[in-house]
């Protein structure tokens, strides 16, 4: 019933499609890459798309752009994954306890969550990446603990508007543990939250890995990343403004994707949270 | 080890350490540091050789015109587009507005940046693609400078302030009191203006405020890409050559920057709403 509505919603089924798109993308990058995405083209290098077969053109070492590309979606969604991965059962712990329990622990742990919350959004993974060094595995840690506060207060949140609810006084009036009203009641009750707030989130992961390998902290040559691959372009776009075009489209449609699909998932899910 | 290289002598190593005050106890460096950050002094800079806080008020300047310049742009455009598309409610118009604003909230800003180098000023010629400018040669040349960074920061925070100002205004246009103005026979354009706005610039005033501080750390992607020599270039530059106290300096700079931001969204935030004001007047 509710899948029926959410394929209803034309921008939770456009973001579906998109996102879709890329999951094949990036399961299937060694059947539809064109080339290795490391092999060098020495006779074809910086060419124009379409030139020397080459669909999106190549880079200053003759590699094939499309072939990285679709390896670059590997990278991304990994990193999207995994850092939401984090940031949603971390922040969910932290939320529970401090909403389902309340008093000490919520003041202190909502503090802290106050205090990282505090920094720009970016800098924190940035300052993180300074302490942590460069590294794809650095950058999604780096990522998911900069994601942490804000799940952990969405979460805090909705479990404060569960929490009274009769169903969950009755459970705990008829004797049950705080654990089985953890897992029973409330946990089911915040799912909707967070599967919105993770898809928007998995937005603002895929652009926090461009960003740091953009800036040269992310995932290291030769791997391709879209992020690492802008940053290469960044020296050539008087040359060879192919090399920034379609990496930089392919982490906007990534994003759009999510952010689609997040907005139409709550519209549906969540009426109440709608902006 | 990392500053000084896998050759260095041990008792370099020593010497260095205790220049840094590396062998005293964690918590003591840390009290220490606290005391030094009070009075003001957040350490020198292992690369520049210079005080950390006379070089972030050197760059800061640069930064705080390019990340006020991008949220006067982004004001400027995504409250009346806001505006626009909740009176249009479900037109051709608000869709379009609607996934615009998505995409801007969508795109990676340094990445925008580099396409408006490429079109702006690559192919078409019309502005300078890198630096700062002068004002020797008079304020159209900064100007002329600063378009394409601010715009290319903008883009984000237009995006955002749209969302809002849309969502915003269709809330107070479904109250009641909207009604009773247009069947008072009242202008439209006034009941939009006069009665709407005000109410719904509320929630609009906090996002903006609060964009001001996504904007100086966005400054830094910004100014790496056009080359600005701003605060954010001063980051990427000392993490890059393992300048910690630069990198420590700054974070912690931006960070009660924003803060004081926040401090005065609040302060705006009782000035025009006479609710909050007269809570507080209460006690």
């Amino acid at each position: 019933m509710t899948i029926r509505r959410i394929l209803k919603s034309k921008s939770a089924l456009a973001g579906l499609t998109i996102i879709t798109l890329d999951l094949i993308l990036a399961i299937f990058a060694p059947l539809i890459a064109t080339h290795p995405y490391d092999e060098m083209d020495f006779m074809y290098v910086l060419a124009k798309p379409g030139e020397g077969g080459h669909i999106f053109g190549t880079d200053d070492y003759g590699r094939d752009i499309f072939s990285r590309l679709v390896y670059g979606s590997r990278v991304s969604l990994m990193v999207g994954v995994i850092a939401v991965g984090i940031g949603a059962s971390i922040g969910t712990v932290f939320g529970i306890i401090s909403g389902y329990f309340g008093g000490f622990l919520d003041s202190l742990i909502m503090r802290f969550m106050d205090a990282l919350l505090s920094f720009p959004y970016v800098l924190l993974a940035i300052a993180m990446m300074a302490v942590l060094g460069p590294g794809l595995f650095n950058a999604m840690i780096a990522i998911g603990v900069v994601m942490v506060p804000s799940f952990a207060r969405v979460v805090r949140s909705a479990v404060l508007n569960v929490k009274n609810e009769d169903f969950v006084v009755a459970s705990k009036v008829l004797g049950a543990s705080d654990l089985r009203v953890i897992f029973h009641h409330i946990l089911p009750n915040i799912v909707p939250s967070l599967i919105i707030y993770s898809s928007l989130n998995f937005a603002g992961a895929v652009i926090s890995e461009a960003t740091l390998s953009f800036l040269g902290l992310g995932i290291q040559p030769p791997t391709p990343s879209w992020g690492s691959m802008l940053s290469e372009a960044k020296d050539f776009l008087q040359v060879a403004p192919h090399m920034a075009v379609f990496p930089g489209l392919a982490i906007l449609l990534t994003c759009l994707g999510f952010n689609l699909l997040g907005d139409g998932l709550r519209d549906v899910l969540d009426p109440r949270l709608r902006t | 080890m990392v500053i000084l290289g896998p050759e260095a002598r041990a008792e370099d190593i020593a010497r260095f350490r205790q220049q840094l005050g590396l062998d005293k106890p964690v918590f003591i460096q840390f009290l220490l540091y606290l005391k030094r950050v009070l009075t003001g002094d957040l350490g020198k800079s292992l690369i520049y050789k210079q005080d950390v806080l006379s070089l972030i008020l050197e760059r800061f300047p640069t930064t705080l015109v390019l990340s006020v310049s991008a949220l006067f742009i982004a004001v400027l455009v995504g409250i009346p587009a806001g505006i626009l598309s909740a009176v249009k409610h479900n037109s051709f118009t608000d869709l379009l507005i609607t996934i615009l604003a998505l995409v801007g909230i969508s795109i990676p800003i340094f990445w925008f940046g580099m396409v408006l180098i490429i079109v702006f000023s690559l192919k078409l010629g019309w502005l300078p693609a890198v630096g700062l400018g002068s004002l020797d040669k008079g304020l159209w040349d900064v100007i002329k400078h600063l378009i394409l960074p601010s715009f290319a920061l903008g883009i984000l925070s237009m995006g955002t302030i749209t969302r809002f100002t849309r969502s915003s205004m269709l809330e107070v246009l479904r109250q009641d009191y909207i009604r009773t103005a247009y069947a008072k026979g009242l202008r439209k354009r006034l009941i939009i203006y006069r009665h709407a706005l005000r109410n719904a610039l509320v929630p609009i005033i906090t996002v903006i405020g609060l964009q001001l501080g996504n904007l100086l750390a966005g400054a830094v992607l910004t100014e790496t890409v056009f080359a600005l020599p701003g605060l954010g270039k001063l980051m990427v530059d000392a993490i890059m050559r393992r300048d910690f106290m630069l990198v420590q300096g700054e974070v912690l700079f931006v960070a009660v920057t924003y803060i004081f931001i926040n401090l005065l969204v609040d302060v705006v935030y009782a000035v025009v709403n006479p609710k909050i004001r007269q809570s507080y007047e209460r006690g």
